[in-house]
């Protein structure tokens, strides 16, 4: 579809394709931007990984559905406890002793652990595009004059789903408000006995978790698992710098926006540069945010007091 | 068997003798010129121009496969220095560098077959454009620091690798771009041994220069920045001029490298320039040493030989394990990962302060301090 051509009926059609595929592709982005946010929120840890725990996330799902043969009702429950897992292992084993480390060490080791579950995943299951269960039909039903894909609606709507049963454990669950005061002040919530250490592995495991659910969704709407998954997690920079490194809100939102902008600029731009838009506009527009305000929509600003 | 004390005056006298002059105590320094100096006694000097000579000789009887990997290491030293000079020194987390290293290997391809220009001057030449490269994307760290630099940083990575990708009339994109052969003086450098002497020609003196870098006001300006940037400032060290310097500094190293790579490469893919390669690059020094060029040195040799090593360990289990030689990639990365977060944890200084630590034990063996 090259814009410009065809009539308005045909170019606002083709507008609002792209933007229900961003909003779809841009909730997916929102899922995994809230494991980072969460993790920095708890802890003041990046994660220069989330590329990888969102290829596990697929890997794991097609090696238990596919490989496996497991029914479904098995198969993905047992890839979240496998998520989980990975997460309490990371935060035990990497993450604890580089406690009050600079943070070059935590980024480093961030990419070690990711260069980890890279390799592992390649040792076992190699590098050859495995082709993912369908787990929605691919007929596309029409809202309106728009062909929406069912797997894109079905995603959106897990992924609300998931983003309300997150705020509303966030605010009136105890776990949640124990996170809070974790990620509000770390010395005042130990000395109220809320077990500083038990809070940054849960956050660690939600994280995993999300990047997981995020991974099996991002697998049904390319069709496909390989290790390109992993560039996709790389987008969750972007979206994070957009929203705000702590804040929740910014996240969903974040995510949103790129992803509206990734397709929007892609649909409307790919002719002109010649392909490919897709894959750099979000870092375009994180080099944008960073130079006029960089700390994003709804992050705090830090003051640095010296 | 001689008397107890002729054995102990029989020490005394070795370590009084043949000792100090061989190991590196007795540095007395009693002039502010002497606390500058690099090395304080006579001995690391020979031990350094018998390492040189060493080197020299080694392509008269080294395997081509052993050549190809020492000019590698040869490349990844001087790629780790630059880094080194900008994290380890000044503090900036630049996720970036596989970016400099493609435009400064891009360039010198460039200016090598459609400029006709020979390689000793093509690589200066494609240094300083990726110094100017480097000025251009170290713009942000006025502004921002630690992580969000290095977001920026990583941006800036993809932003370039897009463009290396796209911009097919000057680069090729994926299909690559076919470097010529260098000639000197009418002799034309196409083996590994012949590239051999290029790249120890640029690797000792960017050596030197980077070591001597930090005894001067420059190198002083940088390492204040990287401790406590804000009183560097309130005591008069200009950080726009130096932060800027720092990416200009190590953007040329990185062009130097990079119009290398291209030369030992032949031909220049862009996926040679992954985010990977700046992650290499990062473990090179976090695993040698940041803030140490002696660390860049073990950090880029730990680095290159560790395939190799994986390789050799492959090759000698495929009799017994037939499938190991596929698996070289992913094992690369799994003991790449371990290999960081071991470093991390137990030796944050890395090798550098490993070596340091046996270095001192022999120094004042047998006294413990």
């Amino acid at each position: 579809m090259i814009p410009g051509d065809g009539d308005v009926t045909e170019q606002l059609v083709f507008m609002l394709q792209l933007l229900i595929t961003g909003v779809a592709v841009g909730s997916v982005y929102a899922l995994m931007a809230l494991g980072f946010v969460l993790i920095f929120k708890a802890s003041s840890v990046v994660n220069f990984g989330p590329g990888e725990l969102v290829l596990f996330g697929a890997y794991i799902s097609w090696a238990t559905i596919l490989q496996m043969h497991l029914p479904l009702y098995i198969a993905l429950p047992l890839t979240l406890v496998t998520s989980i897992a990975l997460g309490l292992i990371i935060e035990r084993g990497v993450l604890r002793p580089m406690i009050g480390e600079p943070i070059i060490s935590v980024i480093m080791v961030t990419f070690g652990f990711a260069s980890v579950i890279r390799g592992v995943l390649n040792m076992v299951w190699g590098s050859d595009t495995r082709p993912f269960p369908a787990l929605f039909s691919p007929e596309p039903f029409h809202l309106g004059p728009v062909p929406v894909s069912p797997v894109h609606l079905w995603s959106f709507v897990m992924v609300v789903i998931l983003l309300v049963a997150f705020s509303l454990f966030f605010k009136y669950s105890l776990i949640g408000m124990a996170m809070r005061a974790t990620a509000d002040n770390q010395q005042v919530a130990l000395s109220l006995g809320i077990s500083v250490k038990g809070i940054f592995a849960l956050s660690w495991c939600i994280a995993t978790m999300v990047s997981t659910l995020g991974g099996i969704i991002l697998g049904s709407v390319r069709g496909g698992v390989d290790f390109s998954l992993a560039d996709l997690g790389l987008k969750v920079f972007p979206v994070v710098i957009l929203g705000g490194l702590d804040s929740i809100m910014g996240a969903i939102v974040g995510g949103v926006l790129i992803g509206v902008f990734e397709n929007l600029s892609g649909g409307y731009l790919d002719p002109i540069f010649g392909g490919g838009v897709k894959e750099v506009a979000p870092f375009v527009v994180l080099v944008l945010i960073l130079i006029l305000r960089p700390y994003g929509l709804f992050g705090k600003v830090e003051i640095e007091r010296v | 068997m001689p008397s107890l004390t002729a054995q102990r005056s029989a020490l005394f006298l070795f370590k009084l003798f043949a000792w100090g002059p061989l190991m590196k105590c007795g540095g007395f320094r009693l002039r502010y010129r002497d606390d500058e100096r690099i090395f304080d006694t006579r001995a690391p000097i020979v031990a350094l121009a018998v390492l040189i000579g060493f080197l020299c000789t080694i392509p008269l009887v080294a395997s081509t496969y052993w050549l190809d990997v020492l000019n590698r290491i040869g490349i990844a030293i001087i790629g780790a220095i630059g880094l080194n000079i900008l994290i380890g020194f000044t503090g900036q987390i630049s996720i970036g560098h596989a970016a400099f290293l493609a435009v400064g290997a891009y360039t010198t391809a460039v200016l090598e077959a459609k400029a006709e220009l020979p390689f000793y001057l093509a690589i200066p030449a494609a240094a300083l454009v990726t110094a100017a490269f480097g000025l251009l994307f170290g713009l942000p760290s006025l502004r921002l620091k630690g992580l969000y630099l290095a977001i920026a940083t990583l941006a800036a990575h993809f932003i370039t690798a897009y463009a290396i990708i796209h911009w097919e009339s000057m680069t090729g994109g994926v299909l690559g771009l076919l470097v010529p052969t260098p000639t000197l003086f009418g002799l034309a450098l196409d083996s590994d041994a012949r590239m051999f002497y290029v790249i120890l020609a640029c690797a000792i003196p960017t050596t030197f220069f980077a070591k001597n870098l930090f005894r001067t006001k420059v190198g002083r300006a940088f390492i204040a920045i990287r401790d406590r940037d804000v009183a560097a400032q309130v005591i008069g060290v200009s950080l726009l001029k130096y932060k800027l310097l720092a990416f200009l500094i190590s953007s040329f190293y990185a062009g130097v490298a990079g119009g290398l790579m291209a030369h030992h490469s032949r031909i220049l893919f862009p996926d040679a320039f992954t985010l990977l390669v700046a992650i290499d690059y990062l473990a090179m020094i976090i695993i040698g040493g940041m803030g140490s060029i002696l660390g860049s040195i073990f950090g880029a040799i730990f680095m290159t030989l560790l395939p190799e090593v994986l390789k050799l360990t492959a090759t000698s289990l495929s009799g017994v394990y037939p499938q190991s030689f596929g698996l070289i990639a992913s094992a690369r990365d799994v003991i790449f990962g371990l290999a960081i977060i071991t470093f991390l944890i137990f030796e944050p200084q890395g090798l550098a302060r490993i070596w340091a630590r046996i270095r001192n034990y022999w120094k004042l063996w047998p006294y413990s301090y």
